[in-house]
């Protein structure tokens, strides 16, 4: 078995002292070239975990591991080496282009007073590439429609080469269409080797890409586990707690709600 | 003509008056640009943190209590104005809602409010005939009557302050992100901003204390400057830097030319700056960069 890139270990926090626990007693290992879903429904600490595994809060109990080191051994910058982050919104006041914006991914290897080399625009224009967005080079940030700003800010983070792509509700805005796009890039950058890690509360796009499921709620890990394994209706209908059921058609996992609003 | 006597006038009078209309424009339109980009707002000026105000409120507070000596008045604008950065910072962090962007502009309106009323009291109490014109002159902003010993007051933090500036533009853009996004990609938001923001007003403050309150500079130039080569802080910051200047002189030589009398320089570039702000938003294909 390989070791795990990013190993979670018991963890608690609570944004106030004696306040409920966001997170509680959350343990899961992640292994390399993977795609990970941490599923579950609004609230249940996602994007609380997302914060802790980028270092900008900490646990009040438990540890994060990153390749077998902790990660407050990491440096913010060479955190940043490590783990790119997809934010789940990005509001943009000035009028970058897409190539300036995502040469911004560069930063991690940039000391504070360097401008970006030749070098880090032929990553950059590699990234663009490789989510499909070529054409976008020059356009301005701000005209985008949210299914490209979304490619952008994969590029952006791609451009950062981490170890660990990490995903904070990348669809939740998305259409159907604009879902699949940015779900068959994910697929693609597994395919050639990335480990991938993202949040949703949408079991289908979940089902769609997932390798391993971490289901969430109100702060604690409820299952763990191979997709097959987890994306059942008995844990897909304890973790949002409503009664689900898993429609198997052509491969897919189709998934449907029982509940009747009337 | 009397050479000797032209060289003196243009070596004591003028050229540190074309010196200090340079690093004022320099400076105010730097801070401006740095300040938009860290307030993630493209219509906040270098003042607004309770720091125009302060120096306006400072330089009152001398004329009327202590003496009219030129270094005195600055000191005491300078000192106000860093005042008024520190109690917006202060009653920022007071604040219990909102994100840190949010909070300090709140608080900055506050305080320069604070000011403001303040400096109206102060007018209201002074001396008609002697200090009233004096103070009303110095709120007006001008170089009239700048020498050698005012440029050496400020020349200090200006060059360090647009230094750290020119050094940091490519960072600048980093900090106009999310903080989220930005901590993502390694940057030490807090300190960054902290140490950009302090530059900023620094320069902003020693320039206001010695030319008065001159308006628009640090609102219109950077606007002008993304306009010309885009929001890439990196090419926008030197452009802005540049175009400053050559603006504040331009502006400062209509002052002292147009009429026979001295307009007062803050007139001059609240008019000019004004002009061209509106032309900016109207212009056919032109927006106003967001």
């Amino acid at each position: 078995m390989t070791e795990p890139i990013l190993s979670i270990q018991s963890l608690e926090f609570s944004y106030e002292t004696n306040q409920k626990k966001v997170l509680n007693a959350v343990s899961f290992d992640i292994e390399p070239g993977t795609i990970t879903t941490i599923l579950g429904p609004n609230g249940a600490g996602k994007t609380t975990l997302v914060h802790l595994l980028l270092g900008l809060q900490k646990p009040a109990r438990g540890t994060i591991h990153i390749n077998q080191r902790l990660i407050d051994s990491f440096s913010r910058r060479e955190l940043s080496q490590w783990v790119g982050l997809v934010p789940q919104s990005e509001y943009v006041p000035f009028e970058f282009s897409v190539l300036e914006y995502v040469l911004l991914g560069r930063a991690p290897y940039l000391g504070p007073l360097d401008l970006p080399k030749e070098s880090d625009l032929d990553i950059a224009r590699q990234t663009l590439a490789q989510t499909g967005i070529p054409d976008l080079e020059t356009r301005p940030i701000t005209d985008l429609s949210g299914g490209e700003l979304q490619l952008v800010l994969i590029a952006r983070a791609l451009a950062q080469q981490p170890k660990i792509l990490l995903l904070d509700e990348p669809t939740s805005h998305l259409d159907l269409s604009n879902r699949n796009i940015t779900l068959r890039i994910l697929n693609r950058l597994r395919q050639d080797g990335s480990t991938i890690l993202f949040t949703t509360h949408d079991p289908e796009a979940a089902s769609l890409v997932a390798d391993n499921l971490v289901l969430m709620r109100d702060g604690q890990v409820l299952h763990t586990g191979g997709k097959d394994d987890t994306f059942t209706s008995a844990k897909l209908s304890e973790t949002y707690g409503t009664e689900i059921e898993v429609i198997h058609i052509d491969g897919l996992h189709v998934v449907r709600s029982l509940e009747k609003l009337r | 003509m009397n050479d000797e006597l032209a060289q003196r006038l243009v070596f004591n009078l003028r050229l540190p008056r074309l010196l200090t209309a340079l690093l004022l424009g320099m400076s105010l339109s730097a801070a401006g640009g740095v300040m938009q980009m860290l307030f993630r707002n493209p219509l906040v000026e270098p003042g607004f943190l309770g720091v125009t105000q302060g120096a306006g409120f400072g330089a009152a507070l001398c004329i009327i209590l202590l003496n009219r000596s030129p270094l005195m008045v600055e000191s005491s604008a300078t000192f106000f104005a860093l005042a008024g950065l520190l109690l917006s910072w202060f009653i920022a962090r007071r604040i219990r809602f909102g994100g840190w962007v949010l909070r300090l502009i709140l608080s900055g309106i506050a305080i320069s409010a604070f000011f403001s009323a303040g400096l109206g009291i102060i007018k209201y109490l002074a001396d008609p005939l002697s200090q009233l014109p004096e103070i009303t002159f110095w709120l007006l902003g001008g170089l009239n009557s700048v020498t050698w010993k005012d440029l050496l007051y400020i020349l200090p933090v200006v060059v360090v302050g647009l230094t750290v500036i020119f050094l940091m533009r490519w960072r600048l853009n980093l900090l106009s992100l999310g903080d989220e996004t930005a901590a993502s990609l390694g940057v030490a938001v807090k300190g960054e901003r902290i140490l950009l923001l302090v530059v900023s007003v620094a320069i902003t403050a020693v320039v206001v204390s010695v030319a008065g309150i001159v308006g628009w500079i640090g609102l219109i130039i950077p606007h002008i400057a993304r306009r010309l080569v885009g929001a890439n802080a990196a090419n926008f910051i030197p452009v802005s830097i540049s175009l400053g200047g050559v603006f504040a002189i331009l502006c400062d030589d209509i002052a002292r030319t147009l009429s026979a009398g001295e307009i007062p320089l803050g007139i001059v570039t609240s008019l000019l700056g004004a002009l061209i702000f509106i032309l900016l938003m109207v212009s056919p294909g032109m927006r106003l960069q967001r």
